[in-house]
């Protein structure tokens, strides 16, 4: 019981100072700092922020399974992630993409490679 | 609930722009435009020229929203199985209100991620609002600092993108530069609302789904979604790969700490790569500096 509410408060502060740091980077020139510039190297750094944070969970997520690196046909998860790269490398577009790989999933699943 | 609340967050900061009413219009026109000025302490003619401007930013918005409904309903449907409560997945959709953040954050709930951690992930993922603000900051300027904290909490990717197209554009008529951030606050609210609205009609749907549904598949699935089509050039590429790579090769390290490690890894390797060859954008926007 203790360890599930301490484990709540986390969540809860966790998100307050995760909407603090946002609202203040949303604010910083705006009100903070002016019309400073951002340095170019910063600006040409924030470009690979999404590719590199995301891909970063993406990949343990399909290529992890019980905690070993699994990359045999067996892993419906990166078959089915595979699809959905697939899909939206040529539709771009999330919903289409999240269906193709729940429904590759499935199939995947029933099939059992 | 929600749109009572809206009017009534317009009008408490409509409340500092009395000194910005023109003066030049006969007061018989100010009247024919509205008949409800008795309650708004700004004159009509502003009025007429703010309304105009926040539901043209309103109407801008539209079309992005069609995209976000989706996908703030499965956030709402995600952070539920995450295991959030239903009052958390909702207080975030108002506290963090940044789409890609939230799915990180719920994700890394789920994995009993240190919080330190968790911070340092969504601030990096977060980051690139600082640079709409530098890009919104020149045409704010003139604006009373409440306004400015008030649209700093709206300026999100979709509200961004909207607003900066509308700024940049050539205005029709002298006064209406300085209603411009009307339409900020328009595209701003209604992306707010939609934002809420959906999350929390994935919370409703999110209790309907049976368990046994692989709804976790969702997250790596939406970031797919939302990382492949944006691999524009061969730099983000390596970024994205070494992200990946690293993430896995460091993944046994406590506090999941290879997260962090692979994405330092991944900018650097972006950058490093664009330096080795800068792409056609990088380079435009340099010779313009």
């Amino acid at each position: 019981m203790v360890g599930l509410i301490s484990n709540d408060v986390s969540i809860w502060l966790t998100m307050l100072v995760v909407g603090v740091f946002t609202y203040a980077t949303r604010l910083s020139f705006i009100l903070i700092f002016g019309q400073r510039e951002i340095p170019a190297r910063l600006r040409q750094a924030l470009r690979f922020v999404p590719p590199a944070v995301l891909t970063a969970i993406i990949f343990p997520e399909l290529l992890i399974r019980d905690g070993e690196i699994d990359l045999s046909l067996g892993n419906e998860w990166l078959l089915a992630g595979i699809t959905a790269v697939i899909v939206a490398w040529f539709s771009k577009n999330v919903v289409a993409t999240i269906f193709a790989g729940m429904v590759a999933l499935i199939l995947f699943e029933i099939a059992g490679f | 609930m929600l749109i009572p609340a809206c009017l009534a967050l317009t009008q408490v900061i409509s409340l500092p722009r009395v000194t910005l009413a023109p003066a030049h219009l006969p007061s018989a026109y100010h009247r024919s435009l509205s008949g409800h000025d008795e309650w708004l302490p700004i004159s009509l003619s502003t009025m007429f020229s703010a309304r105009s401007e926040f539901f043209a930013g309103i109407k801008a918005e539209m079309p992005i929203l069609l995209g976000v409904v989706p996908f703030g309903m499965i956030y709402g449907v995600l952070a539920l199985d995450a295991g959030l409560s239903a009052l958390q997945t909702q207080a975030m959709s108002f506290i963090v209100f940044a789409g890609s953040a939230q799915f990180i954050m719920a994700q890394l709930f789920a994995l009993n991620t240190p919080a330190l951690v968790i911070v340092i992930t969504a601030f990096l993922v977060n980051l690139r609002h600082g640079l709409y603000s530098a890009s919104v900051s020149p045409f704010v300027k003139h604006l009373p600092a409440r306004w400015r904290q008030v649209l700093a909490y709206f300026l999100t990717d979709e509200a961004y993108a909207v607003t900066i197209i509308h700024y940049r554009q050539k205005e029709e008529s002298p006064d209406q530069r300085r209603f411009k951030h009307w339409f900020f606050l328009g595209s701003g609210l209604a992306l707010w609302t939609t934002w809420q609205i959906s999350t929390a009609a994935g919370i409703l749907a999110g209790t309907l789904i049976p368990e046994s549904w692989p709804l976790v598949f969702f997250i790596p699935l939406t970031f797919i979604a939302l990382v492949v089509p944006n691999l524009e050039d061969w730099p983000s590429v390596l970024a994205a790969l070494t992200g990946g790579v690293i993430s896995i090769l460091a993944f046994d390290l406590p506090f999941r700490l290879g997260l962090i490690i692979a994405s330092f890894a991944g900018i650097a390797a972006g950058m490093l790569a664009e330096s080795l060859r800068p792409s056609p954008k990088i380079r435009r926007i340099e010779s313009e500096n």
